[in-house]
């Protein structure tokens, strides 16, 4: 095989990986940044995504319809952020290290529940084929796309707009810059923080049910490898802006699908290297950003993280 | 709060000495009392959770007795987990008195397990059995320090999130244990499971005489003797109590606290990489994935509890090792998932962490409250 196609191969599979690996890190990114854009963050979203991906691979099992496992997932998700915000409310408790119990309680819950469906099959999620028009077939497999990653790049616009242009979106940013203004606007912070820690936890939920219903497509413990935990880092690298969260998880996917495209053309050598890539360039992407003048001045000002 | 009380200001000094002492005693009492609370909150909690399931909690609770604490045998099975515990905790609760939240104890333990399995490597039959493991124990506690010391220069020169990063250099010290795993240091004659090749009988750690436990559990409690010693009775220690208080007056004091944010980091991965030695060297004899068995991630809920105290670390990791213990015979008797641990253990931990917020609230132990109203 002539090096030229081999490259476009490892391309084309980086493409269609880039969107598949992807989505799960742009649904938990953009929760996560508005939790983190209310002043708090929530850590536990690596428990939320795998509670997600269990609760609707399991709806979906249940009913045969995965779309209502998404709203299962999300709701699931929702209901743990709830839970964050409402334990993070009360004086004197540390919102990180209950992000931490929290992604124990929830890998909990969904290991519990979730261990009879590791062997059935549930039905998946549909995709379209985008590639349609091109004979070649790595191209149309490259392409074929799955609905939840358009809804995800309209949805890192819409809120864009609605945080720059609606008033919800400026109560959410006046409660993560200053506590004090927000109480003298006469918002509650707590239940601001309610609602974007809960709308947090049900993106998260949704990203969850993208692993377990599309790609990889199944059920099983070791489903989710910290994105989304690695989702609270590219938050931090796309200095809590929609849009630029989005190119972030494209990149993430992108370093993710790095392994698995140099495998489909026999090169095996360092897989677990490769594998390793993301977390190694979130790690880096971290060294990068976190010191920076840019990073502090975008961060919300009661944000426990830069203080 | 002797401020706050308006009595305590004419008596005598003798007295106020007393009261001095009464309100530290009520203040060590408060310690002991909301963790024990939570606990039981949480207890309880699971309680509903199983009758819910049509479970008998009191079954539950008898069989984590019987599989933890009922027998000599499930002693022994109790204190081989609560060993690496102890460790992994103690990497949690030396950076936490820093102020610094440190939960990448999964990856020290890996990376350090690994190193002492790798540098054993050519050593296995040509060295004598006691120098191999001197040589295997100093690589883990080095590379498991340098490791989680890497997160805290992190956090000291460039202000990265220790949080965060910690837990990304756990995946990736898993990752590179793999890596080497599965290719270079793959033993051949082991078909089923990639591991590095076993050390070999005669250089494994043995029992501590007596009881059915490796040496391990002794070190670790060594450790958190030692290290209470240090980081609560030393000048060193005073300084990190100071810098995690405060690091802007610890600064202002002239107290290196970017030094200090590396050491405590380094110390804690050395007592991870020194769990991981044990693993490898006084339980599985080769370095593959079962060395990520979690232990890392119960620590940082065992440090908690202990409240960052290095001797309340002790009977925290026994209990948490007990009920990890318990885990097989609940599966077994109860028919319920292997998971129940893991979760009774999770929601053990959220209901602590919402317990804190009850600290200098209860009049109970604190006088002060019952005087201001007044």
């Amino acid at each position: 095989m002539e090096p030229g196609s081999a490259f476009f191969m490892v391309m084309m599979a980086m493409i269609g990986g880039a969107i598949r690996v992807s989505t799960p890190f742009l649904f938990v990114a953009l929760g996560e940044m508005i939790t983190e854009r209310a002043g708090r963050i929530n850590l536990g979203l690596e428990g939320t995504l795998v509670l997600g991906a269990m609760s609707a691979y399991a709806t979906s099992y249940q009913t045969g319809s995965p779309w209502l496992g998404v709203l299962v997932a999300g709701l699931a998700g929702m209901t743990m952020g709830m839970l964050h915000a409402a334990i993070c409310r009360l004086p004197k408790v540390n919102d990180i290290a209950v992000g931490i119990a929290l992604m124990l309680f929830g890998t909990g819950i969904a290991f519990f529940f979730g261990k009879p469906y590791i062997q059935p099959s549930a039905p998946r999620l549909p995709s379209i084929p985008l590639g349609g028009w091109s004979d070649n077939p790595q191209v149309a497999e490259a392409l074929k796309i799955n609905p939840l990653f358009l809804i995800g790049i309209a949805l890192a616009f819409f809120l864009a707009w609605a945080l720059k242009n609606t008033r919800a979106g400026l109560i959410l940013r006046v409660t993560g810059d200053s506590e004090v203004a927000a109480r003298a606007l006469g918002h509650s912070v707590a239940l601001v923080r309610l609602a974007a820690t809960g709308f947090g936890g049900f993106l998260a939920g949704i990203g969850g049910a993208f692993l377990s219903l599309y790609y990889p497509g199944s059920w099983n413990e070791g489903l989710s490898s910290g994105q989304g935990l690695m989702a609270v880092a590219l938050v931090i690298f796309a200095r809590w802006h929609p849009i630029r969260c989005m190119l972030a998880a494209l990149l993430f996917g992108a370093a993710g699908a790095l392994g698995p495209a140099l495998q489909s053309i026999g090169i095996t050598q360092g897989y677990y290297f490769f594998n390793a890539a993301p977390y190694i360039l979130t790690l880096f992407l971290m060294i990068g950003s976190a010191g920076s003048k840019k990073a502090l001045r975008d961060a919300p000002g009661e944000l426990s993280l830069t203080r | 709060m002797m401020a706050a009380d308006p009595v305590s200001l004419p008596t005598a000094p003798t007295t106020a000495i007393s009261r001095t002492r009464m309100l530290v005693w009520l203040g060590y009492a408060e310690a002991l009392a909301i963790p024990l609370l939570a606990l039981l909150v949480s207890a309880l909690l699971f309680s509903v959770f199983l009758l819910a399931l049509g479970k008998s909690p009191v079954q539950f609770f008898q069989l984590v007795w019987l599989g933890g604490f009922g027998t000599a045998f499930s002693w022994s099975n109790t204190l081989l987990r609560a060993a690496p515990l102890m460790l992994t905790a103690l990497a949690v609760a030396i950076p936490a008195r820093l102020g610094m939240t440190m939960i990448g104890a999964e990856g020290a333990l890996v990376l350090g397990g690994f190193s002492a399995a790798a540098i054993a490597l050519p050593m296995i039959g040509v060295v004598n059995p006691w120098a191999m493991n001197a040589a295997m124990m100093l690589a883990a506690i080095t590379i498991g320090g340098l490791w989680t010391g890497l997160a805290g220069s992190l956090r000291r020169y460039r202000g990265v999130n220790e949080t965060i990063s910690t837990l990304l250099l756990s995946y990736i010290a898993i990752a590179i244990m793999n890596f080497f795993v599965e290719g270079a240091l793959r033993d051949p004659a082991d078909p089923n499971k990639p591991s590095t090749r076993n050390i070999g009988a005669e250089a494994m750690i043995g029992k501590i005489p007596g009881i059915d436990v490796h040496w391990g559990l002794a070190f670790a409690i060594g450790a958190c003797i030692l290290l209470y010693i240090l980081m609560l009775r030393t000048t060193f220690g005073f300084a990190c109590a100071v810098a995690g208080g405060n690091p802007r007056a610890a600064l202002a004091q002239g107290l290196p606290v970017g030094r200090l944010v590396v050491i405590a980091s380094m110390i804690a991965g050395a007592c991870a990489g020194l769990a991981g030695f044990f693993e490898v060297a006084a339980v599985h004899g080769k370095a593959n994935a079962s060395l990520a068995a979690g232990y890392g991630f119960t620590g940082i809920l065992v440090a908690f509890l202990a409240r960052h105290h290095p001797l309340a670390i002790i009977p925290v990791a026994i209990l948490f090792g007990g009920i990890a213990a318990a885990g097989g015979i609940i599966q077994r008797r109860m028919g319920l998932p292997d998971a129940s641990v893991l979760l009774l253990q999770g929601l053990c931990f959220v209901v602590l962490l919402a317990s804190e917020t009850l600290y200098g609230r209860l009049r109970l132990f604190n006088p002060a409250l019952r005087t201001e109203r007044t």
